[in-house]
């Protein structure tokens, strides 16, 4: 692994594409179209508007302008009447609460401002982690149009003293009559609601508790409860494996709810221990994409190389059939062998055979990675409950159905079986935050707070349980399901008192309520739960998946969640519907992803248009009698002849204009298998316009930008100077010299004071993109939308690149094959089949000597003594000379106002959502430039808390939103001038490099090597 | 400017001459009682120190209104009950439980420290009140206005007489002239002509044309620019509040503690507008302002007891207390009052940095507030003035330990002995604007 490696972003940019190149060269993707006006000479000699009255309007409007400006207007201050004690105007408050919406779990930490919740960060001292969704969660709060307001009962307001009546009532009839009511939530993980649920069951015998999760891990769910007797899904402890072996299981995206943290803490180049990561997929995934190997199998190969693996690993013989892959999968064998209780197979495919079979591996390799105890409780749907409730609603058997937070009418394949049964119903009764079409459809509508509103506890694995406190007063007539429940079944008790006493009595053991609801969390012991060991027959489960694959025909589509939108739960979330993909880089979209091969032979294509903006054809998928037409984006390490769709798009009912994007893959989610055999895919004509980034950020051919190690290079004893960390040189005197040794600038002393460095382990950075989000929420960042997207104009202050590489990487590796000459160019550049992945985070480097500064005709931007570069706003006035100049292309212009403007609808343009703005950062106008600042606001609120309390700032006491978002420790950021603080250390590491450090702008960014883990011996 | 009613200083000149002279006029009116001041005095500091949180002259407040107590009651019942009234409920005095049961059993305080004089002495002030000094008041408070309001209108008077004298000076020559001799009445004047060759001079003399040219471009330049540059500069700016809050009783004449109501600035970014539960804690109690209490507005409006006592009702009415009853009603009304200091979105800044840090008096940029009957904004707030302070001041960091080691590296490197904000990094631009 050396540095001829070739890293790409595009296909088109592989291809060699024109467009791509001229892209490459300008700044703003967008040419500013003068010469649509001042090239149509027609239209400027049939104009009205002389140049004179041009010039007449030009001085009238400034004139009128001035004046008006003259004029400030008149501010009112209006305090409280009584000012709670715990508020002090201008300083945050932090409560730890829980997430918990039936898809995203999390144990965190709020940030309010004068009662209202702006940030979400993780609770670290839980073991809390966040993803991008969980962090835009608290925008999802203020969604003024789609958050339920008041109780309704077929559309007409009613008080909740009479809704309850009318409930109350019905339930007894349906009591008597010894009718079944169902209850049907998504997945709570709350103990003490589980026991209310318990408790209303009991009052109304007749009723029962179905969990129902949009995207389902049922499968798992099942296999455990076979194997281990309890219907719950392990827990994996990534950090101390040695091999890990993932079928399609995206464990780094929403698999058993992410398991990044134990995963990045087990790839520590520094500790010598990394493990070895092999993903067999279809899809290119977020944890295919950063694992050691990337094995491309389309769906029904990947059953079979799990079966041979099996096979291998057991030398047992079930039933299966030979892969393309079957050498690697014998090599994969005795790897896990090798590594023997460290090894760990996991698989993503739910069913529950599948899982069977992986649950056995394991217990073969006597794995201590899985944790049958610590089990997780975040995904408790089961499909087979959920499919019966629908058929017994259409037969007339339940004749009551009370839902909380769920749509089933969105997300299940068969919605129309089940509206269908909806209205059959004698009683139905939709408890939920948000509106939507199940709400919409039932009779009583109970509007419930949001979790950020909520009292309330969750207990996401066996060891923390997790207390949720309200963080703002309800924005909205709510109450929560919990009051409602205990009001049903006959209880007086207010929830928060039932809370209070459950926890206390069942789980704190004498430990302060207070203490736990301060710290978020409490923690429990173990229990083990071993002797409940089922016997179950992997033969037979063998035969059954065989026997499934083997049917296997056509196109095998792949189901998935995306990193932005998950199950879908969030699709009103602008900040969430900007955020693009961490793999295709796009945006405000789902698409189909074709593998390049099946691309070619059905004609699809992804041109890039001049202004950097893609297209795609559309393609008509159709499964089991279902059809949808889907845009097609061409991903490279796609497995031929398989076909990826996300899930959560689509969504339409009750969401603004601007949120109504891409197409409902949920109708081809038969019994929430997220494997579809025989598939047909079809091109049917027009053209998508995808509003995707990947083209418009390019590199303009810059090398070194990525360095990527392999784990033996960085453990060797070899001089990384020259041989993995080559820096750069230039030349200087008609001699080749380091870079660093000459400059253009003088140097300034920068050692008094702080001088904040911010440290990005490429290798810890799983593209997650939280740090995305949480950089939105602290610095205001506009959201700008589809359009404004695809011409470039998006204007996230830290994006991260995702860089393609090819396979066969170096001469070396070339040669060996054979290759030479020509063919050996080409190969090395080949458009890859599957190509290596490298995230990295960009973001303004603030370099030392930095070019934009120069440039700036008004001294806008500047360097400060501590190492930040600074904006002033106010003082610029837009030339974007520094844009031009800056080789990493990380600022950002604002085109447009984007607040308080109608054309950019999103939260800055209405009351609730500007209730989520940080009130210390300013809201960009029109006409300016911006772009990271490192936080300044909160580097500037450390140390004023230390001032005031009259000490030295403490050792890594400095933070920006992005590195306190990141839950692997990818991103540490400090004061280098404190050698205490962990980025001191970092700054001088062997792996620590600058980006393009030939142009020695001595970025105050540094980035450490990526390293992988090739299995060397 | 900003487009709020701002206060008409000449009616409120011409006002407050014809208050003037009406109160001179009537000012020959004296004492009318026969008071023996010295006792009043004593007995009014020891009412004002033990009893006046719950008891008032003239209405009922925690305790029964003590107006004339003394001819409703024996002077020794009054003694015995004010010495330690729980003793004597106890032996059994039917009156004193009547009392106590009238106030739902509220406990008053027993004061055995009081000798019968001190006693007696607070009889004496519930008995004959407040003595009334019309005159001494009304004329402090003229004088005290007008001496601090000179400059601005004096300019003009003093522009005016000269103006007018120079006129007289000039018809005074041009009559000279003409009984002189020296030209004929109706022929034009000599002052005339001389214009008239000098304007003929003037044209000639090229020198002169570009010079009076720059000078006027000059003139025009400067005083263009300098209307520019106090757009949105609010320096004086004063608008009417909702409630005719005076600081300088609050802060300059009771000596309340700026802080004590502005109580987030040591701590945040904001020095906080008081919630009205803070006004509450003395207002509970302070129902109505001593009767010799004015405050004089910018433009003449003199509030005398009346109007101020309904100033206070708006603060009851803010923070729902029913002052009759003596309780909090729950119907509350927030007070929109007018923000006097705007700084635009685009800059930060922090009071606790000022206040706590550094240790600033609030004075120090919101002027002598303790003198204001009605705020005004005291400085330009512009960023010059900001960063002029920034350049000078230099920092006391004795005792902080933040400063500890950075000011000892930059003493050295700019080789003084106390280094300035400026050179701390406090005229960087990121400092300010984020």
């Amino acid at each position: 692994m050396a540095s001829d490696k070739k890293y790409w972003q595009s296909v088109e940019e592989l291809k060699g594409s024109s467009i791509v190149e001229t892209l490459s060269e300008n700044e703003f993707v967008e040419e500013i179209p003068t010469d649509q006006f001042l090239g149509d000479k027609e239209t400027l000699e049939n104009s009205s508007t002389s140049r004179r009255d041009f010039l007449k309007y030009v001085g009238f409007t400034t004139a009128a302008a001035s004046l008006a400006a003259c004029e400030g207007p008149v501010r009112k201050s209006i305090p409280y009447v009584v000012k709670p004690d715990d508020v002090t105007l201008g300083v945050a408050d932090w409560y730890a609460t829980s997430m918990a919406d039936g898809y995203d779990f999390a144990n965190v930490l709020v940030k309010t401002r004068e009662g209202r919740p702006i940030q979400i960060m993780p609770n670290k001292e839980a073991n809390g982690t966040t993803s991008a969704r969980v962090q835009a969660a608290v925008l999802s709060l203020y969604d003024e149009k789609l958050r339920l307001k008041e109780p309704t009962k077929g559309g007409e307001a009613i008080s909740w003293a009479d809704a309850d009546k009318e409930v109350k009532a019905k339930l007894s009839e349906l009591k008597e009559a010894n009718k079944s009511v169902v209850l049907l939530t998504g997945s709570m993980a709350s103990p003490s609601t589980d026991k209310i649920i318990e408790g209303f069951i009991a009052a109304n015998p007749n009723a029962k508790h179905v969990v129902y999760d949009a995207v389902s891990e049922s499968g798992a769910a099942d296999a455990f409860m076979a194997m281990y007797g309890k219907r719950a899904l392990p827990n994996y402890h990534l950090d101390k494996a040695k091999t890990i072996v993932s079928f399609g299981a995206d464990f780094l995206g929403d698999f058993h709810g992410g398991l990044e943290k134990s995963y990045v803490a087990g790839r520590k180049s520094e500790t010598g221990h990394m493990s070895y990561h092999v993903q067999v997929e279809s899809n290119m995934s977020l944890t295919g994409a950063n694992s050691d190997k990337r094995v491309v199998v389309k769906p029904s190969d990947q059953v079979f190389a799990l079966l041979n693996l099996y096979n291998a690993v057991t030398g047992a013989n079930v039933p299966s059939k030979a892969t393309s892959v079957d050498s690697t999968v014998k090599k994969l064998a005795s790897d896990l062998k090798k590594s023997g209780s460290k090894g760990v197979v996991l698989t993503g495919l739910n069913d529950k055979n599948a899982q069977l079979i992986a649950l056995a591996i394991n217990k073969a390799l006597n794995s201590e990675i899985i944790d049958i105890n610590n089990t997780l409780n975040i995904r408790q749907g089961n499909d087979a409950e959920v499919s019966q409730l629908i058929s017994d609603m259409k037969s007339g058997k339940v004749a009551g159905l009370i839902s909380y937070n769920v749509d089933p009418i969105y997300s299940l394949s068969n919605s129309s079986d089940f509206s269908e049964g909806l209205k059959k119903l004698e009683l139905s009764v939709a408890l939920s935050t948000e509106n939507n079409e199940t709400v919409n459809a039932s009779n009583f509508v109970l509007p419930t707070p949001h979790f950020l509103e909520s009292w309330g506890d969750a207990q996401f694995d066996s060891v923390t349980y997790g207390l949720m406190q309200p963080t703002i007063q309800p924005l909205f007539n709510t109450r929560q399901v919990q009051d409602a429940l205990l009001n049903w079944s006959g209880d007086a008790t207010k929830y928060y008192d039932y809370l209070k006493s459950f926890a206390t009595t069942n789980i704190l053991g004498g430990s302060s309520w207070n203490k736990a609801l301060h710290n978020g969390f409490f923690t429990k012991e173990v229990v083990n739960s071993e002797a409940n060991l089922a016997e179950v027959s992997i033969s037979d489960a063998a035969a059954k998946l065989s026997s499934s694959a083997k049917k296997a025909s056509g196109f095998e589509l792949n189901l998935y969640t995306k990193t932005g939108l998950g199950d879908g739960k969030q699709a009103n979330n602008p900040w969430l519907q900007e955020f693009p993909d961490p793999i295709t880089r796009a945006s405000w979209d789902n698409y189909l992803m074709m593998s390049m091969a099946d691309a070619r032979e059905l004609g699809f294509s992804n041109p890039v248009k001049d202004n950097g903006a893609i297209d795609g054809d559309y393609a008509k998928v159709s499964v089991n009698g279902k059809e949808v037409v889907v845009p097609v984006m061409v991903q490279p390490g796609q497995a031929i002849g398989s076909v990826g769709l996300a899930l959560g798009y689509g969504k339409t009912f009750g969401l603004n204009e601007e949120m109504q994007v891409g197409v409902n893959a949920y109708p081809l989610y038969t019994n929430g298998n997220n494997i579809q055999y025989g598939v047909t895919v079809e091109k049917v004509s027009g053209t998508h316009k995808f509003a995707c980034t990947q083209v418009q950020k390019t590199i303009a051919g810059r090398h070194d930008i990525l360095k990527v190690a392999s784990l033996k290079q960085v453990t060797s004893n070899a001089d990384p100077k020259h041989t993995w960390n080559k820096p750069a040189f230039v030349s200087y005197d008609h001699n080749e010299v380091e870079a660093k040794t000459i400059d253009l600038w003088d140097e300034h002393n920068r050692e008094i004071g702080h001088h904040f460095n911010l440290s990005i382990d490429l290798t810890s950075c799983t593209g997650c993109g939280a740090c995305v989000v949480a950089c939105h929420a602290e610095n205001n960042v506009p959201v700008v939308g589809k359009k404004e997207v695809r011409v470039g104009r998006d204007m996230h202050w830290l994006r991260i690149d995702r860089y393609y590489s090819s396979e066969i990487a170096t001469r070396e590796e070339a040669k060996a094959q054979g290759l030479s000459g020509g063919d050996l160019y080409k190969a090395i550049e080949t458009e890859a089949e599957n190509p290596e992945v490298t995230f990295q985070p960009m973001m303004c480097q603030h370099c030392n000597h930095a070019p934009c500064e120069t440039v700036c005709p008004v001294a806008a931007t500047s360097h400060g003594r501590q190492g930040q570069n600074q904006m002033a706003y106010n003082r610029c006035v837009g030339t974007r000379y520094c844009a031009n100049n800056c080789p990493y292309r990380v600022r950002r212009f604002n085109w447009f106002n984007y607040s308080n403007n109608n054309e950019f609808d999103f939260n800055m343009n209405n009351e609730y959502g500007k209730m989520v703005l940080n009130p210390d950062v300013v809201v960009r106008s029109r006409g300016v430039m911006e772009k990271c600042s490192m936080c300044i606001q909160m580097t500037q609120a450390t140390i004023l808390k230390a001032k005031k309390e009259g000490r030295a700032v403490n050792t890594d006491e400095f933070e920006t939103a992005c590195s306190s978002a990141c839950t692997t420790g990818a991103m540490v950021f400090g004061d280098i001038n404190n050698k205490e603080d962990k980025v001191a250390a970092l700054v001088e590491d062997k792996k620590a490099y600058g980006v393009l450090d030939y142009l020695q702008t001595k970025p105050n960014v540094i980035y450490q090597v990526k390293v992988k883990n090739t299995n060397e011996a | 400017m900003k487009s709020v009613e701002l206060h008409n200083r000449l009616t409120k000149l011409l006002l407050k001459s014809f208050t003037f002279l009406l109160i001179f006029a009537f000012s020959m009116s004296s004492y009318s009682q026969d008071i023996d001041e010295a006792r009043q005095k004593e007995g009014k500091k020891l009412f004002k120190s033990l009893c006046a949180s719950c008891h008032k002259l003239d209405k009922k407040l925690i305790g029964p209104a003590l107006s004339g107590i003394e001819e409703r009651r024996e002077n020794d019942w009054l003694k015995a009950w004010i010495k330690n009234n729980a003793e004597l409920r106890a032996s059994g005095d039917r009156d004193a439980i009547a009392v106590f049961e009238e106030y739902k059993g509220s406990n008053m305080t027993a004061f055995p420290q009081l000798s019968d004089k001190n006693v007696d002495d607070i009889l004496y002030y519930t008995t004959v009140g407040e003595i009334k000094k019309k005159v001494a008041v009304a004329d402090n408070a003229t004088s005290g206005a007008s001496s601090g309001e000179a400059p601005g209108w004096l300019i003009y008077i003093l522009a005016s007489a000269i103006i007018v004298a120079f006129l007289m000076i000039a018809s005074l020559l041009k009559q000279v002239n003409e009984l002189k001799g020296n030209t004929a009445p109706g022929e034009s004047s000599n002052l005339k002509r001389d214009l008239h060759e000098l304007w003929a001079g003037l044209k000639r003399n090229t020198f002169l044309k570009v010079l009076t040219t720059i000078f006027l471009m000059l003139i025009g330049a400067y005083v263009f620019f300098g209307t520019l540059f106090k757009v949105g500069v609010d320096e004086g700016y004063q608008p009417i509040q909702p409630i005719a809050f005076s600081h300088k009783i609050h802060a300059g004449d009771n000596k309340i503690d700026c802080q004590y109501c502005h109580s987030s600035a040591k701590h945040s970014k904001t020095s906080g507008i008081p919630s009205v539960n803070v006004c509450m804690n003395c207002h509970k109690n302070i129902s109505e302002v001593a009767d010799d209490t004015v405050v004089e507005l910018e433009d003449g409006i003199v509030l005398g007891k009346e109007e101020l006592d309904l100033e206070i009702a708006k603060v009851y009415k803010a923070a729902g207390w029913d002052a009759d009853n003596l309780e909090y009603t729950g119907e509350t009304s927030p007070i929109k009052w007018v923000r006097v200091h705007n700084l635009p979105d685009f800059v930060y800044f922090n009071h606790s940095q000022h206040v706590t840090v550094a240790g600033l008096e609030c004075q120090k940029c919101h002027g002598p507030v303790e003198e204001m009957e009605e705020l005004y904004q005291h400085s330009p707030l512009t960023m010059g003035w900001c960063i002029d302070c920034h350049k000078e001041t230099k920092v006391d960091l004795k005792g902080n330990d933040y400063y500890k080691k950075i000011h000892e590296d930059l003493a050295k490197k700019y080789n003084v002995d106390q280094v300035t904000i400026s050179q701390l990094g406090g005229k960087e631009c990121g400092k300010c604007h984020y």
